[in-house]
């Protein structure tokens, strides 16, 4: 299914996450969205825009500004036999429902030996570069991953927001799919099918011999960029799209590294605790003998995400981040 | 679009409203006759607002100045203190001043957001300027107070100077935060304003915190929490109302009831139509007041205040409002979700406006006086534009201090 045969059709990766919903909510009697602003306004991204006038207000409700009962909803309906579409508007507001997330939604099958099945599927936005500031703007990806019992994925291209919202959707566990603010504009073929892009499955976005780039949402474009730059500096760089970061495709990055012999992974989130740390440490172990040059990491410092432009540019990684940490580590 | 909640909420309030006047006028045991009319006038206007807004106009010139200035020296005669005399010129001035102040620098902040010169996203707190006024005419910069996403005009009632404000807005080292927050964390602790607020729901328990701390040191200091109808359905708000009520602490939740939370009508996400009803779960006094009358919020608070002050523990306070620009911005994101009639009809309530056409008439202020006060406005808000704008970025190297404190 995940090279679906079409001509080429540009849409934008806000697009995208729509058609992902819409062919969900056609294709599954049971799914629903709920969330603030998810049915008038069809999301303040847009992303559902146009959705409530198709199928109309049992798909698709506005709930008042309770994230812990929205989540707790997801929880509940999911167990009682319907597949919710949970929106969470900021990233940033998952900490108002994280004890749903944590304590129930994570763990109640397995509380239940296995007897509850949980295919709630939770759209949210994560990301700076926006100046929206430290509640806006952060990327808590890693308190998700560290989770058993959830899925977590995170497109960088509008072919994949479309594929794994799909995916997200069908699959019968909880999967986060974290959407990034500053890739809603952008814009990418996607087919006019309906297909999925499996989750656990990492994506080559460049190939390369000598240098392994592994990237997480956003940071995709900026390694790809950066990739270019280090052309320049004799590497020839190979870039993974890790799409998915719980689970982790740690094959197809190990397979990489085998290859180059050299990696850094690179994410928007703060890197201290980030999902950096533990695709290094896996390739570390997994890749000991075939490597020349320690793991480099690249994320955001750690501070919170700031307001003022001059600071979150200072702030937000970025390819030539990407470029300077690469010269570091290799030592050119 | 499906919904059609502005016509359900205006029938469904007129009700609702008359019920929670009726209940308010007669709670406060400890009130006199004269404290009770002043509520009760104080509360009419509400009725009228929630009920429609567009008939009110009529009604608003009802209660003409004339007649609020007979009733509020009537209450003076009474000799009882603040909440009931009828404030002196220089409260009245004041109150004035606050929401001129307010409207003049959203107005212009938004003009600057639409414009791209301030970046991320400004709330806009045009047409509620009544409820941050009167409620911090009563408040010293030792009372706290927590505020919203929608906060400058919290900061400017409680004394916020342009220049910072300003500065922060456009993310400049002069800002109140040193550009670290912008205008979703806008705060200064030393006026006692403990952040505007990223998080919906963000800022009740804080203020109980800060009530807490407040009766824990032996002060006769309150804290004051703003938060909208939207947030008086996140948890967080319930859970700080029972504390500060079981803890009988200095604590004033005011919701500020504006009819939607982002695009969502009221009705659309709760199934009351006063917030003030919650309060009776918590065992504190609930007060529906209109958020278009200054006066009107100005008595209320002054009651809620002081019972809070006496050590009686927390009020709930809501201010029936509007917000006359878009949530985000000006002019928004483009969404019908509300009519152009209810909107000019809010706009006919002009809390601003209709002060100051009481003012004049009680001949607080003159019309000349009024356009002086204006042009100097007008000079300061320009003075604090040229300050911020002529202000320097924060150094990249500030990015990770304040994170901890070193001290
Ligand atoms: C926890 C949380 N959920 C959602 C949001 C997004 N959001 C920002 S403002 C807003 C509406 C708030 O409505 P209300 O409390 O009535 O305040 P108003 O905007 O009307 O002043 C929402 C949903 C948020 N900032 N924080
Ligand atoms: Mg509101």
């Amino acid at each position: 299914m995940e090279k679906a045969k079409q001509q080429p059709r540009s849409i934008t990766y806000v697009a995208a996450i729509t058609e992902g919903v819409r062919a969900i909510l056609n294709e599954q009697d049971n799914a629903f969205v709920a969330g603030e602003d998810v049915a008038g306004a069809g999301s303040v991204f847009g992303y559902y825009r146009g959705l409530l006038a198709e199928f109309g207000e049992n798909r698709l409700f506005d709930t008042p500004i309770s994230e812990k009962a929205i989540m707790g909803l997801g929880v509940g309906a999911a167990a009682t036999g319907c597949r919710p579409i949970i929106d969470i508007m900021f990233m940033d507001f998952i900490a108002e429902c994280m004890d749903e997330v944590t304590n129930q939604l994570a763990k109640m099958r397995y509380m239940f030996g296995g007897a509850a099945t949980l295919p709630v599927t939770v759209l949210t936005m994560s990301g700076g570069g926006m100046n929206m500031a430290a509640q806006h703007s952060q990327c808590l990806e890693a308190w998700l991953a560290h989770l058993p019992g959830v899925k977590v994925v995170m497109p960088a291209t509008p072919y994949d927001a479309k594929g794994l919202v799909i995916a997200a959707a069908r699959d019968n566990n909880p999967v986060f799919v974290v959407l990034n603010k500053l890739s809603l504009g952008i814009r990418g073929e996607v087919p006019e099918e309906v297909y999925e892009v499996p989750i656990g499955k990492a994506n080559v976005v460049r190939e390369g011999s000598n240098y392994t780039i592994v990237a997480v949402s956003r940071m995709v474009h900026e390694a790809v960029k950066a990739a270019d730059e280090l052309a320049g500096l004799g590497l020839d760089a190979e870039v993974i799209d890790v799409r998915s970061i719980q689970p982790l495709d740690t094959a197809l990055i190990i397979k990489s590294v085998e290859k180059t012999h050299r990696a850094l992974v690179v994410h928007e989130a703060v890197r201290f605790g980030g999902i950096g740390g533990e695709i290094a440490a896996q390739i570390q172990e997994l890749a000991f003998d075939h490597l020349d040059a320690p793991v480099a990491r690249v994320g955001a410092p750690f501070s919170p995400v700031p307001f003022s432009p001059v600071l979150e540019a200072t702030y937000m990684p970025n390819a030539a981040k990407i470029v300077a940490e690469v010269r570091k580590t290799l030592e050119i | 679009m499906a919904r059609q909640p502005v016509r359900r909420a205006r029938t469904n309030g007129t009700k609702s409203e008359a019920k929670s006047a009726t209940r308010s006028a007669t709670k406060g045991a400890t009130k006199s006759t004269a404290e009770s009319t002043t509520r009760g006038t104080a509360k009419r206007p509400a009725n009228t607002a929630a009920k429609s807004p567009a008939k009110s106009s009529k009604k608003g010139r009802a209660r003409s100045p004339a007649r609020r200035t007979a009733k509020s020296r009537s209450a003076a005669e009474t000799g009882t203190r603040s909440a009931t005399s009828g404030p002196s010129d220089r409260v009245l001035q004041e109150l004035h001043l606050r929401m001129a102040r307010i409207r003049k620098f959203e107005e212009a902040a938004g003009g600057l957001m639409e414009d791209g010169k301030i970046p991320g996203a400004l709330h806009l707190y045009v047409g509620q300027e009544a409820v941050a006024s009167g409620i911090m005419q009563h408040l010293s910069d030792e009372d706290q107070i927590t505020s919203t996403h929608r906060g400058h005009g919290h900061l400017i009632a409680k004394g916020g100077a342009f220049p910072e404000m300003f500065a922060e807005l456009f993310g400049k080292a002069s800002g109140y935060c040193k550009g670290k927050g912008g205008s979703m964390h806008i705060s200064n602790m030393s006026l006692g304003m403990l952040g505007a607020n990223g998080i919906v729901g963000g800022g009740p328990p804080i203020a109980m915190g800060a009530a807490f701390s407040n009766k824990f040191r032996g002060t006769d200091r309150v804290a004051v929490c703003f938060f909208g109808d939207g947030a008086s359905n996140e948890g967080s708000f319930h859970e700080a109302a029972n504390m500060a009520s079981l803890y009988k602490l200095p604590c004033i939740f005011v919701c500020e009831n504006n009819g939607y939370g982002e695009y969502t009508a009221q009705e659309n996400h709760q199934a009351i139509r006063d917030v003030a009803d919650r309060a009776a779960g918590y065992g504190m006094p609930g007060v529906v007041v209109d958020g278009m009358d200054v006066m009107a919020v100005y008595e209320a608070a002054g009651e809620a205040i002081d019972r809070a002050r006496r050590g009686d523990g927390p009020s709930l306070l809501e201010a029936k409002t509007y917000r006359f620009f878009d949530h985000v911005g000006m002019r928004g994101m483009g969404l019908t979700y509300r009519s152009d009639e209810e909107l000019e009809a809010w706009r006919r309530k002009d809390a601003l406006l209709s002060f100051e056409a009481m003012l004049l008439d009680m001949g607080v202020m003159t019309k000349r006086k009024l356009t002086s006060f204006y042009k100097k406005l007008d000079e300061e808000l320009a003075a604090a534009i040229q300050f911020a704008e002529a202000s320097p970025f924060p150094d990249p190297s500030e990015l990770l201090e304040d994170v901890y404190s070193v001290a």
